[in-house]
């Protein structure tokens, strides 16, 4: 249960090690090391302020790591701008929802399509016919993502005011519009329902195998964890404190401590 | 997957017809308007005429002000500088060189785009009320260096010339050509405007302005879209200048105090953000609105346009362009 931190590894792989942030005298996350081979869904779990969104925010460049190295795909992470994350193959979604709220859900999908079409200012405002062709296509494929998610109905509505369920879909659509090979998932179950959760696990797993996506996704509802995830990395004050198969990670001492305290 | 396809394949198939029926009158106030537009001229004295104009050339003023503000939430309250900055261009290249008057519109764009870019970089750093504060300045130092370069600016006398007649196959007098010429560049702005906003450009600045961590994150570059937005929008101000010295064939450095900065803002806000008609409307305020309260005192503009503001922004905060829609929301919800 070491960390691993292979010089590359193969297509597609992501590979974190020794990484640590610190705000000021806080460190966020210390000596992070594991390894997600394509095609897995690995769940990050831990209790609240263990580091798993600080993680999430390190891998899409948000923060800026203190020490250690992320590669992805063979590529050095950490030397990628913030906005060209998406272009190798990444999409998040956030925690409290990030969506553009004045934007109509149809425009919020398009968004996520930025890094895949090309029309600048000077093309799009003279309306050339390759930016209509463009145009065209991004909104065939957006529309397609909105059915695929149930989201057809709202497609023309703003991006508020909408049921929080519908939200998510909302926002993993538009992840999902910049057809990423990883997935970065910040809590999509936190205010489901019971009954949502199992559709949207169902949801997700079809997704997945439907486009080849690799997860990670955050979550605390342990039955989506369980019933979704091949492994299960656990957080706690920034540091690793189990990894393993999910069944394996749930009855790991430390995991329990972690959340349930220590036992008198 | 079938449980939750099923339910949207009957919407989906009545989509298009719901879209007509929303598209329908838009279009036809837009070809009620443009025919109104095409007709006025002919229907109106030479006065009423060059009223009409002048909203023309502050719609585009105010339209470039609303691509910065209404769609990627910038401020600026520096515009009127550019809009001089446009009107002095097209002024010195008649007055120096006789250039031929169509030619001063891309000098007008070249030079204020350029500007626009050089000044927009500040935007990258600040935001909201220190955003205004720096824009501020460039609308204030302008007009003293406007007189400081006599020999190319005429100095505060300013530079006078002679406005261009129409074409003699035209057979339009000169207000009537002026107006027309006006009209064309309005319209070309809007038309390049609307292509920006339906295009991923548009998308990717009203996200800027709705939530700019999650527009980087799905790979909007924000120092190019906001430097770039500002570029643009400096630019189709200098259009407005330009087409100002056609119009009124004079420049000097009081006319671009930085009151008309806060105007072309009030007039957004007046007109609508983020709308395609609150331009129109905006340019209607900034040209009427100092003419009428002038008459009741000198100070009146800035009380007028400052009180216009506040009730506004409590009244209807979409702007008049908006009062439209919401009323026809509210009739719809009292049918409910």
């Amino acid at each position: 249960m070491t960390p691993t931190s292979p010089p590359a590894p193969p297509g597609g792989a992501l590979a974190v090690a020794g990484l640590t942030v610190r705000f000021g005298g806080i460190t966020a996350l210390d000596d992070v090391g594991f390894t997600v081979e394509p095609g897995r869904t690995v769940g990050l779990i831990g209790p609240n302020g263990a580091g798993k969104t600080t993680l999430f925010n390190c891998l899409t460049r948000r923060y800026e790591a203190d020490e250690g190295t992320v590669t992805y795909d063979g590529a050095d992470l950490l030397a990628v701008a913030p906005h060209a994350v998406v272009g190798l193959g990444i999409a998040r979604t956030f925690q409290n929802l990030g969506l553009f709220p004045r934007m109509t859900v149809r425009d919020n999908v398009l968004v996520g399509a930025h890094a895949r079409a090309r029309a600048g200012f000077a093309a799009a405002a003279l309306r050339l016919p390759r930016v209509r062709r463009e145009e065209a296509r991004l909104r065939a494929e957006a529309d397609e993502l909105l059915a695929r998610l149930g989201l057809t109905d709202v497609a023309d509505r703003p991006a508020t005011g909408l049921p929080f369920g519908t939200l998510k879909r909302v926002e993993l659509a538009r992840a999902l519009a910049a057809r990423p090979r990883l997935l970065l998932l910040d809590e999509p179950c936190n205010g489901l329902s019971h009954g949502e959760v199992a559709e949207f696990a169902d949801l997700l797993r079809a997704l997945r195998d439907d486009l080849d996506l690799t997860l990670i996704v955050v979550e605390h509802h342990m039955g989506f964890v369980m019933g979704t995830c091949d492994r299960v990395v656990c957080l706690e004050f920034g540091r690793k404190i189990a990894e393993g198969a999910p069944a394996e990670v749930q009855n790991d001492p430390n995991v329990l401590r972690a959340y349930l305290g220590t036992a008198a | 997957m079938n449980g939750t396809r099923t339910p949207t394949a009957a919407p989906a198939a009545r989509a298009p017809r719901t879209r007509r029926a929303v598209l329908k009158p838009q279009g036809v106030l837009l070809a009620v308007l443009l025919v109104a537009a095409c007709v006025a001229p002919f229907q109106l004295v030479p006065f009423r005429v060059f009223q009409l104009t002048m909203v023309l050339v502050y719609a585009i003023a105010v339209l470039g002000l609303d691509l910065l503000v209404g769609r990627t939430g910038q401020i600026s309250l520096g515009h009127g500088g550019f809009f001089a900055i446009g009107a002095y261009v097209a002024a010195v290249l008649l007055d120096r060189w006789d250039v031929p008057y169509p030619l001063t519109l891309p000098a007008a764009l070249a030079v204020t785009f350029v500007l626009g870019f050089a000044l927009g970089i500040p935007a990258l750093r600040l935001r909201g009320l220190y955003l205004a504060l720096v824009t501020m300045t460039i609308a204030i130092f302008l007009v003293p260096l406007l007189k400081r370069f006599e020999s190319l600016t005429g100095g505060s006398m300013g530079l006078t010339l002679t406005k261009p007649d129409a074409p003699a196959w035209t057979g339009l007098a000169q207000d009537q050509w002026l107006y027309f010429c006006v009209l064309l560049v309005t319209g070309g702005a809007t038309l390049a405007v609307a292509g920006l906003l339906r295009s991923r450009v548009g998308r990717a600045l009203a996200a800027i302005r709705d939530n700019e961590a999650a527009a980087e994150v799905m790979g909007v570059r924000l120092s190019r879209y906001k430097t770039l937005a500002f570029a643009w929008s400096a630019m189709l101000a200098g259009a407005a200048g330009c087409v100002n010295t056609w119009v009124i064939a004079f420049v000097s450095p009081d006319s671009f105090t930085s009151t008309l900065s806060i105007m072309l803002l009030a007039g957004i806000v007046v007109g609508g953000l983020g709308s395609l008609y609150g331009p129109l409307l905006g340019g209607a305020f900034v040209f009427f609105m100092p003419t009428m309260s002038q008459g009741i005192n000198q100070a009146a503009p800035g009380v007028i346009s400052g009180l216009l503001i506040i009730v506004i922004m409590y009244v209807a905060p979409t702007g008049l362009a908006g009062l439209a829609g919401r009323a026809s929301a509210a009739r719809l919800a009292r049918k409910k």
